[in-house]
């Protein structure tokens, strides 16, 4: 398959289940939204380390979010329900409690209640209450900037972590430039993040290394320096492979945003050094879902 | 299928008790089994038949006319449907109230949404003392749901409630509020003396100033980013409380002699 001169591999990309959850943080202006939606999703960029991948879905107006303030939605995704749950509250206390102006709200209704400002009243020290609005409790715990407001609980339903593409260019600055085509492009699909720094990894890695004590290193068949000592995956003309990983709600969803996503980059094309897309698995035998490059840019959809 | 309607033949010389007259209570009863229907009336016990005009066969849906003061219990328990009810009623209006809706076109008396514990009551109307209140020797009034008043109330409204939304249009009497353990009550008129007397938490919105005692602390004038939150939950709400959107206020807590959680907010 080949689209605008870009070849797109015969592979897929493997992804498994993970526990996902959204929240909403509203303030006083977006500004201050933002502020504490990227403290909260900060270092969160691989399970690996970070505990959870997180990152912001997109930007809501006043008229969406619970209190009529400019709002931010924050999906964050764990391997199991207990680091999820541990992380979602470290990060609300350390992150969003802390944020002036900024307020949580629960971003699913259904799913299984988790915690989300529900111990943090605590830090009210006995001057916390709350208030049932919509069968919705809301802790107001009062701070130095007047009070902060969230709810008890947001929705943790079954998601899926790990779907990712590769673009593999004649250049660096041409993989940059594709990769942040296809993460605009992918920003306006709901459900989904991209949690790597502005979306893109440069570093994916393969399990394993010659170290006993590393889980992980270095995907050296895609390193465009090893060609020509490592039993390479690249053809003599890339010069640069870099790697957009997808967490969603749904697979529908991931499968939605890497069509668009490899469509964005593709359509730069071969003209601007864009060569080919391929994906990253582990031989489809430890994920359960698979996302079959072809089947994707072949179906209906973006 | 129509709504069944009971209308009142002529004024009880006694008090009657209307408990068994709710929607679920007469789910799948036949208009004769309703004729039937003994209820409590000081030492007596009236057939339905024998005080009402029976009509109608919506058990869902049930019309009260002519009522007098002198109908207690209406709506007690109920847990379904909808009763609307044109006149005067007596005490305990939706008495334990758990769900469904309940219209008065008309005043009630003492102890409306006594043990209320969720659904909807709408008097359009005064109501009498202890509105939302726990009955004697109860240490909980209501426990949730909405109250709407269009008119006044009378003393010691919200006096141990528990939970639920109580909204007043008008005026309420002395001791609103005492022993408040938690919830929220609107009034959109004045309050009495004593308000929020021994309040332990919970949130009284007063559109006016009002005359406070001792125990109540003012905490200074604040912009509360949850009360557009709790507006918003009033929207869809048939009162006037559904047009507020302010959300500068003088917050005022207390009853310190009690805790002192609760919180009076007066509109800037």
């Amino acid at each position: 398959m080949i689209i605008n001169g870009v070849s797109i591999d015969d592979t897929f990309a493997e992804a498994f289940g993970m526990r996902g959850t959204r929240v909403i943080i509203t303030a006083q202006n977006l500004k201050w939204a933002y502020n504490a939606a990227q403290a909260m999703t900060g270092f969160a960029t691989s399970v690996i380390a970070c505990g959870v991948e997180a990152g912001i879905e997109r930007e809501l107006a006043p008229e969406e979010t619970p209190d009529g303030r400019p709002g931010v939605s924050i999906l964050m995704f764990a391997m199991g329900s207990a680091v999820l749950m541990k992380q979602l509250e470290t990060r609300m206390g350390q992150c969003v409690l802390t944020c002036p102006t900024a307020a949580a709200f629960s971003g699913l209704e259904g799913g299984d209640r988790i915690n989300l400002g529900k111990n943090l009243r605590f830090f009210g020290d006995g001057f916390q209450t709350s208030k049932v609005f919509g069968g919705k409790r809301y802790w107001r715990v009062p701070v130095m900037d007047g009070e902060f407001m969230t709810e008890e609980t947001t929705g943790m339903v079954r998601a899926v972590g790990g779907g990712n593409f590769l673009i593999l260019a004649e250049s660096q600055p041409q993989a940059l430039a594709a990769c942040e085509a296809a993460i605009e492009a992918m920003k306006k699909i709901p459900n989904v993040i991209m949690p790597f720094p502005g979306g893109v990894v440069r570093s994916g890695s393969k399990v394993g290394s010659k170290y006993k004590s590393l889980i992980a290193s270095t995907n050296d068949a895609f390193c465009p320096t090893l060609k020509g000592i490592t039993k390479t995956e690249l053809s003599p003309e890339i010069e640069s492979v870099m790697e957009i990983v997808i967490d969603g709600l749904t697979a529908d969803d991931i499968n939605k945003a890497m069509k668009v996503g490899i469509a964005a980059a593709c359509e730069l094309g071969a003209a601007n050094g864009i060569k080919r897309i391929s994906a990253g698995n582990y031989g489809g035998k430890l994920g359960p879902f698979l996302f079959k490059l072809r089947e994707i840019m072949s179906g209906d959809y973006a | 299928m129509s709504a069944l309607t009971f209308t009142l033949k002529t004024a009880p010389q006694q008090r009657v008790d209307l408990s068994a007259l709710t929607p679920d209570a007469l789910a799948d009863k036949s208009l004769a089994d309703i004729a039937a229907i003994e209820l409590p009336s000081g030492h007596d016990k009236p057939r339905v038949d024998t005080l009402f005009d029976i009509s109608g066969d919506d058990a869902s849906d049930i019309v009260i006319k002519n009522a007098t003061d002198r109908l207690d219990y209406i709506g007690h328990g109920m847990r379904s449907g909808r009763i609307t009810v044109h006149g005067n009623v007596g005490s305990y209006l939706a008495f334990k109230l758990r769900k469904g809706e309940i219209v008065l076109h008309g005043n009630a008396g003492d102890f409306a949404a006594s043990g209320m514990a969720g659904g909807l009551l709408h008097v359009h109307g005064n109501v009498g003392d202890f509105l939302a209140s726990a009955i004697i020797g109860e240490r909980r009034g209501m426990k949730g749901g909405t109250v709407i008043i269009t008119g006044n109330a009378g003393e010691r409204a919200g006096d141990q409630m528990r939970r639920g939304l109580v909204l007043i249009e008008g005026n309420v009497g002395s001791y609103c509020a005492s022993r408040m353990i938690a919830g929220t009550i609107g009034v959109m008129g004045t309050t009495g003396e004593y308000l929020a007397y021994g309040m332990r938490r919970g949130t009284v919105l007063l559109n006016n100033a009002p005359k406070l005692h001792a125990t109540i602390q003012d905490c200074g004038s604040h912009t509360l980013p949850f009360l557009s939150l709790m507006f918003k939950s009033f929207r869809d709400l048939p009162t006037k409380f559904a047009a507020v959107n302010r959300n500068r206020v003088q917050r005022y807590a207390g009853d310190i002699a009690n805790d002192g959680k609760g919180e009076i907010l007066v509109f800037k």
